[in-house]
C-alpha cells in the first residue's frame, strides 16, 4: 500500500476502486448522468463506469456544461464516490459545492502531483482520508 | 493563503443584501481558493451558460435563487435554453423536459438576464467590447470573448457564472490578468495554402486541431495569410473549446493581442514551438468524422448559433432547389437572428428547400431528434465533437456546400480536393 499527500480541493474521505486516465474529460456529452457510463466514444475510459468510484482525470476539458452534469449524476447518486486529479479543476470542485448547498452531498477532491497522479491505475483501489492524505492498494505487482 | 474581502464581500456573505446574493457569494467564496487567489473583483457583464437544462438539478438550482429573490447586478445574456419554447412540439421533445426546461427559463428571466437565449451572444447588440471584465460561461463564447474581441472572462462553469452576475464578483484570476493572457505555444503553420485558408472548411479543422495540440494552454498561430471573417474566428473558438478547453488563443495579425508573435508571448520567447502543416490539418478533418459511407438522415448547422452572414451564405445555396426525402435539413440560431433573416427575406428560399429553423436551443442541448438519425452530417466541429455521445450518432464533416450538396443527393457528397495538396 502507498500513502501519499495531495491538496484538498473539497475536503471529505471516500473510498472505491480506481478509475484513471490521463486524458481529460468533458463530462457533457462524457458522463451519462443517469448511469455513470463514460460515452465520449473518443476518450480512452469510453464504456466504463464511474458511478462510485475513485475517478483520477487530470482536469476537464470542452464544455462549461461539465459542472451541470457532474451535479445531476449526485442527485440521481451515480456520481464518483471523490475526484483526483493534477491540478485543482473549478468544474469538478463547483459540482461538489453546489452539491453540498443543494442535497448537502459534497463529495472529496484532492489534487496530486502529476508524477503521483502518473502512478494510479484503474483497478487500484483508494481511499480518500483526511488532511488530502490517499491510500492506494495497486492492482499491478510491484 | 489569507483571503481578502472588501466591505462589499463581507455584506454579502453575511446575508445584508438578500439571501440569494449571500448565496451566490457563499458559492463563490467557498470556490475562491479553488481559483489559487486571495480576492475577489469585478465584472461589467456576464453570459449565463447556467440556462442549458440538463435535468431537475438544474431547475432546482435556478428556482433555489430566483425563490431567494435573486437579481443580476449586471447586465446578463442569457445561453441556450433545453427547448425551443415556441417550436418544441414539432420535435420529439418529451413533455416533461419542455415543462422543466420552460420553468428553468423562467427562473432566470425572473432575475432580470437578458433572454437572448443564445450561444453566440458576441453576435448581438449585446456583444462586450475590448479590454472590458466579464463573467462568461459557455465554452464557445469564453473563446470568442477573449480572443476575438479581446474581453476578459474565465473559464466559468455553468452555476458558477448566475453567481458572479447576482454578485457582480469573480475570483481576481487567470483570464482576467495580464499575465493570464500570455501565449503558452507557437504553433506555427508550414505550408498550409492560401486558398485552404480561404476556405470555411478549414476554421472547424484548426479549432479541433488547437484543441487537440494545447488541450490546457493559449495557443499562438502563426502564419496566417487571409483575414478570417468572425464567423470563420467563431469556428475555430467552437472546435478549440470541444477537443480542449481552450479558453483564449491568439492569431497573430488576426486578433486584438496578437499584432505580432511578440505581443503575443508579451514580449517573451515562445516556451514551445509547434509546425504544424498539411499532415496534421488532414487527421484533424479526418478526425472530425465517425462515419465513412454515403449514408446520412440528417444535415445540422448552427453550432454556436448561425448568423446573418452565414444566413446569407447559405440562401443562395439552396435558392430554387429542393432536399432529398430522406435527409432532414436543420439550421439553429437565435430568435433575433430567424426574425431578422426572415425580414430580410433570406429565410423563404431556405424554408423552400426543405429546411427547418429551431431557436433558442440545438440538438445537443434539446432531446428533439427523432430516434431514426443514425447519421449527422455538419460543418460544425462542435456538433461533430459532440453528437456522437450526446446523441448516439455517427457523424460526418463537411463544408456548408458539402453539406447542402448532400442534403440535395441524399447521400453523402464532399468536395475534398483542397486537403490533398
Amino acid at each position: 500500500m502507498e500513502r501519499v499527500k495531495g491538496n484538498i480541493i473539497i475536503p471529505g474521505t471516500a473510498q472505491g476502486d480506481v478509475l484513471a486516465s490521463i486524458e481529460p474529460l468533458s463530462f457533457w456529452g462524457g458522463y451519462d448522468q443517469h448511469t455513470g457510463e463514460i460515452i465520449d466514444r473518443r476518450h480512452p475510459l469510453s464504456g466504463e463506469n464511474g458511478a462510485g468510484r475513485i475517478l483520477a482525470l487530470p482536469f476537464t476539458r470542452g464544455s462549461s456544461t461539465t459542472t451541470a452534469i457532474l451535479l445531476e449524476s449526485v442527485r440521481r447518486g451515480v456520481s464518483p464516490a471523490g475526484i483526483i486529479t493534477d491540478r485543482a479543476d473549478v468544474f469538478l470542485a463547483l459540482a461538489s459545492v453546489v452539491a453540498d448547498e443543494m442535497y448537502e452531498r459534497a463529495f472529496p477532491m484532492v489534487a496530486v502531483e502529476s508524477e503521483i497522479f502518473a502512478r494510479l491505475q484503474s483497478g487500484d483501489k483508494a481511499r480518500i482520508l483526511e488532511g488530502g492524505v490517499i491510500e492506494i492498494d495497486s492492482s499491478q505487482p510491484s | 493563503m489569507d483571503i481578502q474581502l472588501t466591505e462589499f464581500d463581507k455584506a454579502l456573505l453575511a446575508g445584508e443584501e438578500g439571501p440569494a446574493s449571500q448565496m451566490a457569494m457563499r458559492i463563490l467564496h467557498r470556490m475562491l481558493p479553488v481559483f489559487g487567489v486571495d480576492r475577489f473583483m469585478d465584472v461589467e457583464a456576464a453570459h449565463i451558460d447556467s440556462t442549458v437544462y440538463m435535468g431537475v438539478a438544474t431547475m432546482e438550482y435556478a428556482e433555489r435563487l430566483a425563490e431567494l429573490g435573486a437579481k443580476v447586478r449586471v447586465p446578463a445574456t442569457l445561453n441556450v435554453s433545453g427547448v425551443d419554447e415556441h417550436g418544441w412540439q414539432e420535435w420529439e421533445v418529451p413533455e416533461e423536459v419542455a415543462a422543466n426546461a420552460t420553468r428553468q427559463m423562467r427562473a432566470y428571466e425572473a432575475m432580470g438576464c437578458i433572454p437572448t437565449w443564445t450561444c453566440a451572444p458576441y453576435q448581438t447588440e449585446h456583444a462586450p467590447s475590448f479590454g472590458q471584465q466579464i463573467a462568461a460561461g459557455e465554452s464557445n463564447v469564453i473563446g470568442y470573448y477573449n480572443s476575438v474581441i479581446g474581453a476578459r472572462t474565465e473559464r466559468y462553469p455553468d452555476l458558477l457564472d448566475i453567481c458572479a452576475a447576482i454578485t457582480g464578483r469573480v475570483p481576481a484570476a487567470g483570464l482576467h490578468l495580464d499575465e493570464g493572457r500570455k501565449g503558452t505555444v507557437l504553433l506555427r503553420l508550414t505550408d498550409v495554402p492560401t486558398a485552404l485558408q480561404e476556405d470555411d472548411a478549414f476554421y472547424p479543422v484548426l479549432g479541433h486541431l488547437i484543441g487537440r495540440m494545447a488541450p490546457d494552454g493559449i495557443p499562438v498561430i502563426e502564419g496566417m495569410n487571409v483575414h478570417p471573417s468572425n464567423d470563420q474566428l467563431k469556428a475555430v473558438c467552437a472546435g478549440g473549446a470541444s477537443s480542449g478547453a481552450i479558453a483564449l488563443f491568439h492569431m497573430v495579425g488576426v486578433t486584438p493581442e496578437a499584432p505580432t508573435t511578440r505581443a503575443a508571448f508579451q514580449g517573451m520567447e515562445p516556451p514551445r514551438i509547434v509546425e504544424v502543416g498539411m499532415d496534421e490539418l488532414r487527421a484533424s478533418y479526418r478526425d472530425l468524422s465517425t462515419a465513412q459511407g454515403e449514408h446520412v438522415d440528417m444535415i445540422v448547422l448552427g453550432s454556436p448559433h448561425f448568423s446573418i452572414d452565414e444566413f446569407k451564405a447559405l440562401a443562395p445555396l439552396v435558392k430554387g432547389r429542393q432536399k432529398a426525402e430522406g435527409v432532414d435539413f436543420l439550421v439553429t440560431c437565435s430568435r433575433t437572428v430567424r426574425m431578422i433573416a426572415d425580414h430580410v427575406g433570406l429565410l423563404e428560399p431556405i424554408e423552400a428547400f426543405g429546411a427547418k429553423i429551431t431557436v433558442d436551443t440545438c440538438p445537443l442541448t434539446s432531446p428533439m431528434l427523432p430516434e431514426r438519425i443514425s447519421h449527422l452530417m455538419t460543418n460544425s466541429a462542435k456538433y461533430a465533437y459532440y453528437s456522437p455521445g450526446l446523441l448516439g450518432v455517427d457523424v460526418i464533416y463537411g463544408r456548408l456546400t458539402d453539406c447542402v450538396e448532400s442534403a440535395v443527393q441524399g447521400r453523402v457528397v464532399r468536395e475534398e480536393g483542397q486537403w490533398n495538396v
